[in-house]
């Protein structure tokens, strides 16, 4: 399937356009707003998927995920190739009434122009999933490079959704406004 | 690193669902989850087939499986986190897509814990500083406010093993001769300046040797202040750091010495020699084995000793018999602080006792040095060689018993020690504040 193409060459099941720019299907969204983690894929020098566990954070435009330069491969994986993938799977890791699962692929970039505080816009979303940030935040003398974060902002093209989290079942294939923008 | 048989044995019990992660025709990474089954004995994950033309994984290319576990923790966050990242072939059969690993990534912060897990990450930290300070131009490094820099740096905390000493040979001065308090206030001053020099000038050892770098198991009670390592400060600056706290502590004690009695030079010469040659080299104290009783002696007899001078101008039986016990658990915060060094002090050259003696050895002579150090404070007080009041200090002894306990279970696990070794240092602090207690009960039933 080319990223060119249109509907017809999309997913001839259940491929659909989302008008709204840059927002993610509401099922998509309900999923990311209570997700304590995903697991984001990037891509290595040598072609090679990576996934990584992160919690992710989203505004209703973005999704936002923080690193530590710590573990801050995964960051200069992006910026050789910002073509991200991020998927929502684990059951017990959602809170929503019906499970489903679904995958976001976009691209990424990374924002690490401030190491030390930069991430900190971020921290409303953080606080609303993992309170327990403001504890650690407070011992942040103990963990100093912990906290020297990177902000990976994506930028979603293009949604996959599987109701009842059946991926034995086609998903929903939505072309996301913004793929073309 | 190649997957094991029992590592894919476990992933079943260990995890609920996979995520099977390729690229896709357009070069985007595309993950999608499934459930499975593992068969060891081939060395192979079964996951269930995936439906849907636009999300098949390729058959010829390698791809990315992983398995992720966390537990929510309502309120709070969540914990339990652990994932298994695996590489390798897959080829469809029927009904499934077969799996074959020839790589793995993993953690699981129930066998390693983040801070280790962190702390392994700080090469990759420092390399990326790099490559940001390249792309922006611009030297990029980590922060930490100057308050908590110059804690950290400094390990402040640890003070209070110089202000037990000094209290207490202030403590048996003004029992036995008086007590003026700017004196009082200049000799802590000083003593704080010299230990603070120590810990510094240990850093700056510490971090040109290698021993900090060797060590991935620092906790906030040993491994050093690491603020070279992380790059939160310069070496030179930590040096010229420690030179200025060796300064001033040397400026107030060569002047105590002027107002006091030039004898006390000797004993502060003595105690800032061994302070700096601790790691210092050429003589390197530490890595001869000899660290546990330098710092007995400095933080114990010398400082006691040193204290009582100012106040009393003269040297006395009484502060150096009441400062052996505090000496010798001064040293055993030291000799617990050094068991989950001991890797890294091994690969550097340190020769503490941890690193030279078996598990049971030093369990045992923990067990023998607190003994000795209660049952001295038993026999002083009870023979009148010290205050009868600061048999109180035995109070603090059942501190001991969750160290013994803790070097026993958790000898290997430095983080599950930590607590320990927090109650270690409260049995020095609480020994010494109680015989210090003692003295100031008999000078208030002197006085009554």
């Amino acid at each position: 399937m080319s990223r060119e193409g249109n509907a017809a060459t999309c997913d001839r099941l259940s491929t659909i356009f989302v008008p709204s720019v840059g927002v993610l299907p509401e099922p998509v969204e309900a999923l990311l707003e209570t997700a304590l983690v995903c697991e984001l894929t990037v891509v290595d020098p040598s072609g090679l998927p990576v996934t990584h566990p992160l919690i992710p954070f989203y505004d209703g435009e973005l999704i936002y995920l923080t690193s530590s330069i710590l573990f801050s491969r995964k960051l200069e994986h992006i910026k050789g190739n910002p073509r991200v993938s991020l998927s929502i799977s684990d059951p017990v890791a959602v809170d929503v009434e019906r499970f489903a699962r679904a995958t976001i692929q976009g691209d990424a970039t990374v924002d690490d122009s401030d190491l030390h505080a930069g991430w900190e816009r971020v921290l409303p979303l953080w606080r609303k999933k993992e309170p327990a940030i403001d504890m650690f935040l407070g011992k942040r003398v103990a963990l100093p490079l912990f906290f020297e974060r990177a902000v990976i902002e994506i930028r979603p093209t293009r949604a996959f959704f599987w109701e009842g989290g059946r991926t034995d079942r086609p998903p929903q294939v939505f072309e996301l406004a913004t793929a073309v923008a | 690193m190649k997957p094991t048989a029992e590592l894919i044995a476990g992933l079943q019990e260990r995890f609920g669902h996979a995520v099977i992660a390729f690229v896709d025709e357009d070069g985007y990474p595309l993950s999608v989850a499934t459930e499975f089954r593992a068969d060891p004995g081939r060395g192979v994950v079964v996951l269930n087939a995936i439906a849907g033309d636009t999300v098949q994984p390729p058959e010829e290319e390698r791809v990315n499986v992983v398995f992720s576990h966390i537990r929510p923790q309502p309120g709070i966050g969540y914990d339990e986190r652990r994932y298994v990242s695996l590489w390798g072939a897959v080829r469809r059969t029927e009904g499934a897509l077969e799996f074959e690993p020839d790589r793995v990534q993993q953690w699981d912060e129930q066998e390693m814990s983040f801070f280790e897990f962190s702390e392994r990450g700080v090469p990759q930290a420092r390399r990326y500083l790099d490559q940001v300070s390249t792309e922006t131009g611009r030297t990029v490094k980590p922060r930490l406010s100057f308050g908590w820099l110059f804690l950290r740096a400094t390990r402040l905390p640890f003070l209070t093993a110089t202000f037990v000493p000094i209290l207490l040979g202030i403590a048996v001065a003004a029992w036995t001769n008086g007590f003026n308090w700017w004196l009082a206030l200049l000799t802590l001053l000083g003593g704080a300046c010299i230990h603070l020099g120590l810990n510094v000038a240990n850093d700056v050892f510490d971090t040109t040797s290698g021993a900090d770098e060797a060590n991935v198991n620092p906790t906030q009670f040993s491994g050093g202040s690491r603020v070279v390592l992380y790059g939160l400060i310069t070496l030179r600056t930590l040096a010229l750091l420690s030179l200025g706290f060796y300064a001033v502590g040397i400026a107030i004690g060569v002047g105590l010495a002027a107002m006091r009695g030039w004898d006390l030079l000797w004993l502060g010469v003595a105690g800032a020699l061994l302070s700096f040659f601790y790691t210092a080299p050429p003589l390197k104290l530490v890595h001869r084995g000899l660290g546990e009783i330098v710092v007995a002696l400095g933080f114990g007899p010398i400082m006691a000793l040193g204290a009582y001078f100012v106040q009393a101008r003269e040297y006395g039986l009484e502060p150096l018999l009441v400062s052996i016990p505090v000496g010798i658990l001064i040293a055993l915060v030291l000799y617990v602080n050094e068991v989950p060094d001991r890797p890294a002090d091994a690969a550097t050259g340190k020769r503490t006792l941890p690193v030279r003696f078996s598990k049971d050895t030093v369990v045992n002579g923990y067990i023998a040095a607190v003994a000795l150090a209660f049952g001295l404070i038993a026999v002083f007080a009870i023979s009148g060689l010290i205050v009868r009041p600061a048999i109180i200090a035995l109070a603090a002894a059942p501190l001991a018993l969750p160290v013994i306990r803790a070097l026993r279970e958790s000898y290997e696990q430095p983080y599950a020690l930590m607590p320990a070794m927090g109650k270690n240092i409260q049995l020095h602090l609480a020994t010494g504040v109680l015989l210090i207690l003692g003295y100031v009960v008999a000078l208030v039933a002197d006085a009554l």
